[in-house]
């Protein structure tokens, strides 16, 4: 018997060695705060040195900033987190994932943190069209940070080498098309060399599909995320000239292109176009080999994007000093000054109109006037494709835009078979 | 002697606590556990679960990714099982055999047992990507025109049979060679005298000899056709609409990206109910002869 | 071998080799790019530059040294308790004659067709009632008792002559010290086998750690350069192919050093 116990001993500082201790917090507050990163660059060393600033102004509050992967993966991470002992005071999650952070009862309203009359002045110095995903039932719910819209990236050489004006970029639907019959390059057997354009339909394919629903005038969904409309006649139209721009036109490759590698064809001038986040913009001007443009993106009714990108959210299981601390953090990164630096290495939007009146960035759109572009856009802008049941739903259309450029499906059979499931989703939340 | 038998039976049992605990608390007690939960409704902090009986059955028989990936699944066991197979055979026999740079060979095909499948997805990427990806170099070499391997529906579960069978065949190869080894010489000197030819001896003693490995090999290979899910974190994600999804793939994705866990056990009862019937049929077909007892 | 001769075995040996080289590509791939500069990802010039700025980026941009760290607390412990779990429930189920052996071993290889993997989901939830996640030992405890590895030491010590536990027993061992003494030293290229084979495993295993994991503290190399790898952030494919090197170059090296000895363990396991 002493043997066993012997043997049990052993057995459990073998186990004892897998559990890891955790170092000691010697701050005041400590706060964790996970984030996401969807594009290029260095950005995990960027957030790094915006905490570390934030932590030297404010010595008594320790941040550990986690990068989590996507956004999916930051959502999951940060609900995981929340479930287990262990949980976050603050995170950078997905704009959209207001409705489930809400039904899971997982986040507080800004409004019913906010004290002063400076905090509240606050909220509203961001661009309401950045707002839009972060406000349902009057309130708040998320503040605007790494946020983004769609642009158009172009190869200027390729238009000029095409013969186009490289400084007029087609503004129209049809331009598109006609501009991009002209980019496509083939080779003396009749391979394509270089597409016209290339519009990713992997990742984010729902997130495309806003911008073009909306260039035809069509939001997708609700201001109360519990109806979406997939099977409006516009948005059938939306995706038919999608597949079209393939199929029938053709200035894009066929089937699904890749939202992973498609920067990496644009760089190596496979396709003279690219519809891409702009948080793209500085590492596409720090690899780019050839003179390339940034513009809006055409117009079928009106010119149209979603916004999109990620939103910071505060968590309701916290203590009013977290809470306190938390709101500390956020006003520091949301600074106009801190946007403006935020801005310039990743190609994000400013989020505020005075991030735009500091020097630093103001001088950099002088000097680079593409930084600009997505904040023009704002103007027509709108919300990203959000609801209640968000994954599933968005995946519902995220299929049906893929079984439509696949050929699998016609578009209203596709878009049709996706409302019917969305609505069965959604009625409980009516 | 009763008391040595009382002494060997609390022995016994207590040597096997420890690992029983563990068992019990990781794979009985959660396969019995998923049964329950696929009875219950989604729960949202906002909205409690609540017995539902068979309704996520129902819902699973009319859902429509359930079937396709399902379907997705039979086809990558059936491209991914007997080529990986017989991959894993051949490579055997050949490096077996006499062959310059013999071990060169078998480390080739051996390699891709320890690398990560999801490191080695990026690399795979690389080659399936279309344009400037290596596959479409070298067919623009010979002046045909790229493919959009992963992007297309009718190639891209193509793709990841491939990359699997790659992951596979080499592992698979390393328990072939094990009992090529033990066959005895004598046995092919006496084939030779008889003056029999190779494929002859292959067919009617080499592969007869190997037959319990096959069976074992061929197990693992349906395990891992439902295991096997990593390359398409990187690859795919399941798309085009989830024509590169798999079973495992898809309960992840309802599990962990819309929080449904009611109806990813459900999906999960479906794999446990697989397996325990692959479990029972190689019980039936390995009789007593091979490996167990 | 038998009728080897011909212009068909030259064929068939150089089919052998082409195999090889299609199956080792991905990796001399992985060295091309990670040691070349980005613009010679995509394209081959055997004159192209070699550089080493792809590793220090890699580097730089992922916490590596940690997520070794990881790696290695989770292998070792893994591998700790995977030895003394199943190496006592072998002993009970080789020598020990106890009423419903048979049962509980059946029971154990429930486990070879039923693997972790497959419930994530319900062992996700257990170990959050336990506290476990995103901790080393939430990835880990799942795999310990490993039913692959009781039965391998099963059958090993099944081997070991009875009389060799008799003389032990008549000089005054006690259970244990047979087990120490006698067994375990006997079924000594089982357990490096069986050591061997849970390494390259769980150094390698994802999705599971992808699930239980949530922070930089916690995650093993395969999570972490999925993380870091992920083409959501648009693939940089000469860093991404050096931050893999770094992963998997232990055990690489590791493997090209005594790759004998990896073979035939594998071998070695393989046999029952």
């Amino acid at each position: 018997m002493k043997s066993v116990k012997r043997y049990m001993a052993v057995m459990a500082s073998a186990l004892s060695l897998l559990i890891l201790s955790s170092n000691g917090a010697l701050a005041a507050t400590e706060l964790t705060m996970y984030y996401p990163v969807a594009v290029g660059g260095p950005l995990t060393k960027v957030v790094d040195g915006l905490v570390a600033d934030f932590e030297k102004a404010n010595p008594d509050i320790k941040v550990n900033a986690i990068y989590a992967g996507n956004y999916n993966d930051a959502r999951i991470k940060a609900l995981a987190a929340l479930k287990s002992g262990d949980p976050a005071q603050l995170s950078v999650m997905f704009s959209i994932d207001i409705y489930e952070l809400i039904e899971q009862d997982a986040i507080v309203a800004f409004d019913d943190i906010v004290e002063t009359d400076d905090d509240r002045a606050w909220l509203k110095s961001f661009y309401p069209a950045l707002m839009e995903n972060g406000v349902t039932q009057g309130k708040v719910w998320g503040i605007p940070f790494q946020r983004s819209t769609i642009v158009m990236y172009y190869n200027k050489d390729a238009f000029r080498e095409a013969g186009l004006d490289p400084d007029s970029p087609p503004a129209t639907w049809d331009e598109l098309v006609s501009m991009g019959q002209k980019l496509v390059k083939k080779d003396a057997s009749g391979n394509v060399d270089r597409w016209g354009l290339m519009i990713p339909s992997t990742g984010y394919p729902y997130w495309m599909f806003g911008a073009l629903t909306m260039q035809n005038d069509q939001v997708l969904m609700n201001g109360d995320g519990n109806e979406t409309y997939y099977d409006a006649p516009s948005t059938v139209e939306a995706l038919q000239f999608w597949r079209d721009l393939g199929d029938k036109h053709g200035v894009m490759p066929a089937n699904t292109i890749e939202w992973g590698t498609l920067r990496q064809n644009f760089l190596e001038g496979k396709t003279a176009m690219m519809w891409h986040s702009t948080g793209n913009l500085t590492i596409v001007k720090k690899n780019a080999t050839f003179d390339f443009g940034v513009a809006m993106l055409p117009a079928k009714k009106r010119r149209g994007t979603p916004t999109g990108g990620g939103n910071f959210y505060i968590f309701k299981k916290s203590t009013p000093e977290e809470r306190a601390a938390s709101m500390k953090l956020i006003r520091f990164l949301t600074a106009p000054d801190r946007t403006a630096e935020w801005s310039i290495s990743t190609g994000y939007i400013g989020t505020r109109p005075d991030a735009y009146e500091t020097d630093k960035l103001k001088s950099y759109v002088m000097e680079f006037p593409p930084a600009a572009v997505a904040r023009d856009q704002l103007e027509f802008a709108t919300a990203e494709l959000s609801t209640y049941q968000t994954g599933r739903v968005r995946k519902l259309l995220d299929d049906a835009i893929q079984a439509t450029l696949t050929g699998a499906k016609s578009p209203e059979e596709a878009l049709g078979s996706a409302q019917d499931q969305a609505d069965r989703l959604l009625k409980r939340y009516r | 002697m009763p008391s040595s038998t009382i002494r060997n039976q609390a022995y016994g049992w207590l040597l096997l606590t420890p690992a029983a605990i563990f068992l019990i608390a990781f794979t009985h007690y959660p396969a019995i556990a998923t049964l329950g939960q696929s009875f219950f409704s989604e729960s949202t902090v906002i909205r409690p679960a609540e017995f539902v009986g068979l309704e996520n059955y129902q819902i699973m028989l009319t859902d429509e990714v359930f079937w396709k990936v399902v379907r997705n699944n039979i086809w990558y066991a059936i491209g991914t099982i007997p080529a990986s197979v017989a991959l894993a055979m051949i490579m055997a026999i050949w490096v077996n055999g006499k062959l310059a740079g013999r071990g060169l060979v078998r480390m080739a095909y051996f390699t891709p047992t320890i690398l990560p499948m999801i490191a080695v997805a990026n690399i795979w990427l690389f080659f399936y990507t279309p344009d400037i990806g290596l596959i479409d170099q070298f067919l623009s070499m010979f002046g045909f025109s790229g493919r959009n391997w992963l992007g297309n529906p009718e190639t891209v579960l193509s793709c990841i049979i491939v990359m699997t069978i790659w992951k596979e065949a080499g592992f698979f190869m390393i328990f072939y060679l094990a009992a090529l080894q033990s066959i005895s010489p004598e046995l092919e000197e006496a084939a030779r005298i008889e003056g029999a030819g190779r494929w002859y001896y292959f067919r009617r003693v080499t592969f007869p000899l190997i037959m319990p490995t096959t069976l074992f090999v061929l197990i693992n290979a349906v395990i891992n056709s439902f295991k096997l899910v990593d390359h398409l974190f990187i690859l795919t994600k399941g798309g085009p609409d989830n024509a590169s999804s798999l079973l495992l793939y898809y309960i992840y994705e309802v599990a962990f990206s819309f929080f449904d866990e009611a109806y990813a056990a459900t999906l999960t009862v479906v794999l446990l109910v697989t397996l325990a019937i692959i479990a029972i049929g190689q019980f039936l077909l390995m009789d007593k002869r091979v490996h167990y007892r | 071998m038998i009728g080897y001769h011909g212009i068909g075995v030259w064929l068939e040996k150089a089919a052998a080799w082409l195999l090889a080289l299609l199956w080792i590509s991905p990796l001399i791939y992985a060295f091309w790019a990670a040691f070349h500069p980005a613009i010679y990802a995509t394209r081959f010039d055997l004159l192209a530059p070699l550089t080493l700025d792809n590793f220090r980026e890699a580097w730089s941009q992922a916490p590596f040294a940690r997520y070794y760290l990881n790696t290695f607390l989770l292998v070792t412990g893994i591998l700790i308790g995977q030895f003394v779990l199943c190496t006592l429930a072998a002993y009970a189920f080789a020598r020990f004659e106890f009423s419903g052996r048979n049962i509980a071993f059946a029971l154990v290889l429930v486990q070879l067709m039923i693997m972790p993997e497959v419930l994530i989901v319900e062992n996700y939830s257990t170990m959050s009632k336990l506290g476990l996640v995103d901790t080393i030992s939430g990835i880990g405890l799942p795999y310990i008792a490993s039913a692959f590895g009781i039965f391998l030491l099963r059958q090993t010590f099944k081997t070991v002559p009875q009389e060799l536990e008799d003389a032990a027993r008549v000089e005054g061992c006690s259970w244990l010290q047979v087990l120490l003494k006698v067994y375990v030293p006997l079924a000594r290229s089982t357990y490096l086998a069986y050591g061997l084979v849970s390494v390259s495993y769980h150094w390698n295993n994802f999705l599971w750690p992808l699930i239980i994991t949530n922070s930089v503290e916690t995650r093993p190399l395969t999570v972490g350069l999925a993380i870091f790898g992920a083409p959501e952030s648009g693939v940089e494919w000469s860093i991404i192919t050096a931050g893999t090197l770094l992963a998997v170059a232990p055990l690489l090296l590791g493997f090209l050093l005594f790759q004998r000895q990896f073979v035939q363990s594998f071998m070695r396991a393989g046999i029952k």
